[in-house]
């Protein structure tokens, strides 16, 4: 099974992602401006587009767990993932900026109020990853650094959350349970790995 | 002739919501006094709204579509979302309804709320509703002054504060499930914030009565304070002489003050408060600045005088 989904993402192309990935939003700005979202349209897409952002960091953050413990190989969608995740947090950034407070107190917010410091500071730390995120600065930078240098997800998943977590009204599960994901995800990257006995490869195969 | 299609304009896209009412009236009327000879009885005159008088206090500024008002609400009792409130408050069973009035009043008791509202005329309040959470509609709510319930129990001269409680019935308001706030939802007023002429018990909108998802059947409008205040489906009303607990201020009492009246320079400390959104103007509405009291100063600052409402947001 996993076998046959490997072949199959093996030839499958990674470009169309980044054709795909602009519908939604433009799919969204279209009901926001036909009306179908209601009598608050700004904050919807707004809250939509950071909520889509999420989900993508998090399926980026799987990546690896996936093919370490489910054998499933999509390190090869993963740079895309990055930089539509990149995108949808500009396109959150934007629509809070432009439609939501209108430039309002723009660095006044960021200064005083902390879950737009972290959402800010999420944002700024995927800047560097997402001009990194060609194979020319891969070369440039070389693996390790580079490899190094895109550790710093982590920080921006967790920034992430809590972000959404610091921003609810209430006691609210849902942003906790986001929580809960990114930080199990980033867990599994510390179990440490099993050691196979040299001596009998095959035995693993059963 | 042209076969009638289903997007052809009604009669009742093109009159004026006011004229058929009248008109209905009017057929009301002459089939009652139809009906009075006939049988020598009077009969009661099918009504279409509420009937509810204009009233001084109401803006005019023009109201919120009735869908805005009635899609967009926050009842955390049925959910966090918005829309929760429309889709899941059809659940409540608001007949039989009935109030327990307690504390410091001359007639305790548990009233039935016709009997607790027999006799009030009722008023078409048009008044701006701002959101602590930075955005604004205009509604034409239908109820009666406060005061007028609070006086037909009689109130104590020690009473100094009106405290409020929602229903809290899970079965029916799923949000009660989970601890979203501490349920039942509280909130409370100064006496003389409850006595003022402004402050009402609201039991319609749109001279209809009041949706389930905006707090039938009656609901508390406190148009200077931020909405969280205008406690939603009351099922006790107690007179005390201490400041009661309110349920946004004991879930995070650094946010959401005792008085929360809405005020431009004491910010929210997660946003500013010195503008708002008002909804319904669509994806491009430009924000406006945020009134002391909403507005409603020279009706109410007087309450407040002397007072530091930096400390007392």
């Amino acid at each position: 099974m996993i076998d046959r989904l490997n072949q199959f993402l093996r030839r499958a192309p990674a470009w169309p992602l980044y054709v795909l990935a602009p519908l939604p939003i433009a799919w969204l700005y279209y009901q926001g401006l036909t009306g179908a979202l209601g009598v608050d349209p700004v904050k919807k897409i707004e809250h939509q587009l950071g909520l889509w952002a999420l989900w993508l960091l998090i399926a980026g953050l799987a990546v690896t767990p996936l093919m370490r413990f489910a054998g499933l190989k999509l390190l090869k969608f993963r740079r895309a993932i990055g930089v539509i995740s990149f995108g949808y947090v500009l396109a959150h950034l934007l629509t809070w900026l432009v439609l939501d407070v209108q430039f309002l107190n723009v660095w006044k917010d960021i200064v005083k109020r902390p879950y737009i410091t972290i959402g800010m500071l999420a944002f700024t730390l995927m800047i560097p990853l997402a001009a990194t995120s060609n194979n020319w600065s891969l070369r440039k930078l070389g693996a390790l650094t580079w490899r190094r240098l895109h550790k710093l997800t982590y920080a921006v998943c967790v920034l992430g959350a809590l972000h959404f977590v610091m921003l609810v009204k209430g006691f609210q599960i849902e942003p906790i349970l986001y929580m809960l994901v990114i930080l199990g995800l980033l867990a599994l990257r510390v179990v440490p790995k099993r050691r196979r006995p040299a001596s009998t490869p095959n035995m693993a195969a059963g | 002739m042209r076969r009638a299609r289903a997007t052809d304009p009604k009669w009742s896209d093109v009159t004026p919501k006011e004229v058929f009412l009248n008109r209905r009236q009017l057929i009301a009327g002459a089939s009652a006094v139809a009906g009075a000879a006939a049988f020598g009885s009077i009969a009661s005159p099918a009504m279409a709204g509420l009937g509810a008088k204009p009233s001084r206090y109401s803006t005019n500024e023009t109201p919120n579509a009735k869908s805005d008002i009635t899609s967009y609400c926050n009842f955390y009792e049925f959910g966090t979302g918005k829309d929760d409130p429309a889709k899941y408050a059809a659940a409540l069973t608001i007949d039989p309804w009935s109030i327990q009035i307690g504390g410091m009043v001359d007639k305790p008791g548990t009233y039935d709320l016709d009997d607790l509202t027999k006799g009030v005329s009722l008023e078409e309040r048009i008044y701006r509703f701002r959101c602590v959470e930075a955005w604004s509609m205009v509604v034409p709510w239908v109820g009666f002054e406060l005061k007028t319930l609070l006086d037909r129990v009689g109130v104590q001269p020690s009473a100094k504060y009106v405290a409020f409680e929602t229903l809290e019935r899970p079965s029916e308001m799923r949000g009660q499930r989970s601890p979203v706030l501490d349920w039942p939802y509280r909130e409370g007023l100064r006496l003389d914030e409850a006595m003022h002429p402004l402050t009402i018990m609201a039991t319609g909108l749109y001279d209809e009565p009041m949706p389930k998802q905006n707090g039938a059947p009656i609901r508390l409008v406190v148009p200077w304070k931020y909405g969280f205040k205008s406690i939603k489906s009351i099922v006790k009303i107690t007179l005390t002489d201490r400041e009661p607990q309110t349920s946004w201020n004991m879930a995070n009492g650094r946010e959401y003050g005792f008085y929360s009246n809405v005020n431009p320079e004491v910010d929210h400390p997660r946003w500013s408060q010195a503008t708002e959104r008002v909804l319904g103007a669509g994806l491009f509405a430009k924000r406006v600045p945020t009134r002391m009291f909403n507005g409603y100063g020279d009706e109410v600052a007087g309450l407040y005088e002397g007072m530091d409402l930096r400390k007392n947001y």
